[in-house]
């Protein structure tokens, strides 16, 4: 006799929760909050995303600097054609920005067609609305 | 230090999984891979075999031309990876491939079959083992290995974001053409050298004529890289079996080095991380160098960073033609094997891993 399959939908995810740390933590925090942090390591320089070691030294940072959250394309990778799994699906460039303050680049997606953006031009962060501790809170930057 | 020998090798043609569109060559055809049944050697495509019957295939072979057989073998050091098997502890099945008993200390890496090459090397520094067997495997075919690559980068700052590899590799050739140290007919020479070369090589597979011209007609997938500046992904398998005081090419030197994560905080026209592991390897101009290239780029930064204005590099045609993830570290250092027992003096295998040559790995291989 036929008998149905016994089925059960399963969602594979870790049961917990885990800290991100001081720095990192901050970090996500800060963009819940509309605000991108760095950290200050010690021998001056602001680093973003803020770390908690320095990855030229590996020593610790120290205090958390806001940056941005406007700053300067430094490269930009044009791409024509958004794939489904792209965070825009518009025309849009992968593009390592100068946040205003940094001492490192950025990496985030600048909306534009190739024509409109170019290393040098000034960007800004557009935020979500509804935003919840991680870096998609900024949906992209835009001229 | 033991002098460590490369006494055996074993590899499967890699089978390209899609012939790429812009490939124009003679027609391709599937490779058959030969390995053990029931009763005698029996011929199968690759989409046929399973894991443990592609080591089963590699390890035999690699053993044969060594000269040796498994109770012979005091360490087994694998390297593959879960997120492309799309399955947890994925290496325990493969292990079927080389038997379970009598048991044998054993290790696995959840890298490139290179990096287990290079902690086989170490284990055999401690003096109580004189045989390692390595192998690797990988099948870029069972799933998409973009969003498996994407996957596997920072947690916190680039998964989120999802850049597929060739995005954040465009991101290292602009900088590249930007600094005025690359044009992208530079980036289209080192893909139609590639495949060229690769018509020549029997582990290679497929080939085609790319007309260099042509290759700049057509659009850019994440500027300023084209589709065929990726390497085309493939499936394969490979083992090495080295011998302490053995016989065959010896390890001159092996080093590893990493960038900081955050590629931001680096240069991305030139490799540290390679020029690092380079001299801590020994150092010196190869006769030939044989290197594990992701993106067209690459090849033109590991020049820089290695030394190797003056070396043969690529003969076979490398890795842009076939890449097989977690294999391709590996048959650099078979390639350059064969190099030294075809009578060069001195060869380098190269090894890369993460975005952007994040991680380098180098082997230097001499005459014994």
């Amino acid at each position: 006799m036929d008998q149905p399959a016994l089925t059960s939908r399963f969602t594979l995810a870790y049961a917990y929760k885990r800290s991100l740390g001081p720095v990192i933590g901050a970090f996500m925090t800060g963009l819940r909050d509309r605000r991108i942090l760095g950290a200050r390591t010690a021998d001056g320089r602001v680093i973003v995303p803020a770390r908690a070691y320095d990855p030229a030294s590996g020593e610790p940072t120290g205090d958390l600097v806001e940056v941005g959250p406007s700053g300067v394309i430094e490269t930009v990778s044009h791409v024509a054609q958004p794939s489904p799994t792209d965070p825009v699906q518009v025309p849009f460039a992968w593009a390592l920005i100068r946040l205003d303050g940094a001492d490192t680049s950025f990496l985030h997606v600048v909306e534009g067609s190739a024509e409109a953006l170019h290393r040098g031009l000034r960007v800004t962060a557009r935020w979500r609305a509804e935003r919840d501790g991680s870096l998609r809170d900024i949906e992209a930057f835009v001229p | 230090m033991r002098r460590v020998h490369v006494q055996g090798v074993g590899r499967l043609p890699p089978a390209v999984r899609n012939v790429p569109s812009y490939a124009t060559g003679p027609a391709w055809d599937e490779p058959q891979w030969s390995v053990a049944g029931p009763d005698g050697p029996e011929l199968l495509t690759p989409a046929a075999l399973d894991e443990a019957e592609m080591v089963q295939a590699v390890t035999a072979a690699a053993l044969a031309d060594a000269g040796l057989s498994r109770d012979d073998v005091g360490f087994i050091c694998s390297g593959s990876n879960d997120y492309h098997q799309g399955r947890p502890f994925s290496f325990v099945m493969a292990l079927d491939g080389v038997g379970c008993w009598p048991p044998k200390r054993e290790s696995h890496v959840e890298m490139d079959g290179a990096f287990a090459l290079y902690e086989a090397w170490v284990r055999l520094q401690h003096g109580d083992v004189d045989v390692a067997l390595v192998y690797a495997y990988g099948r870029s075919s069972l799933g998409p290995t973009d969003e498996v690559l994407s996957l596997q980068l920072d947690p916190y700052f680039l998964a989120p974001l999802g850049p597929p590899p060739i995005a954040l590799a465009g991101l290292q050739a602009q900088a590249l053409v930007d600094a005025g140290l690359a044009t992208e007919a530079d980036f289209a020479a080192v893909v139609a050298r590639a495949w060229r070369a690769a018509a020549d090589d029997l582990y290679t597979s497929v080939s085609a004529e790319l007309v260099e011209d042509r290759m700049l007609l057509h659009p850019a997938v994440a500027s300023p890289l084209r589709a065929h500046d990726q390497a085309s992904f493939a499936d394969g398998a490979a083992a090495v079996v080295l011998v302490a005081e053995g016989a065959g090419p010896a390890i001159e030197g092996i080093a590893h080095c990493i960038d900081p994560m955050d590629f931001g905080t680096r240069d991305l026209t030139t490799s540290r991380s390679a020029r690092l592991a380079h001299a801590a390897a020994g150092g010196g101009i190869p006769e030939v160098a044989e290197l594990h290239l992701r993106f067209s780029p690459e090849a033109l930064i590991l020049r820089d960073a290695l030394g190797l204005e003056e070396a043969l590099v690529d003969p076979t045609g490398g890795t842009l033609p076939s890449d097989v993830p977690m294999v391709s570290g590996l048959t650099r250092v078979i390639a350059a094997t064969e190099h030294v027992r075809g009578g060069a003096g001195r060869a380098l295998a190269h090894c890369t891993a993460g975005p952007c040559l994040q991680q380098n790995l180098v082997t230097l291989l001499v005459a014994p």
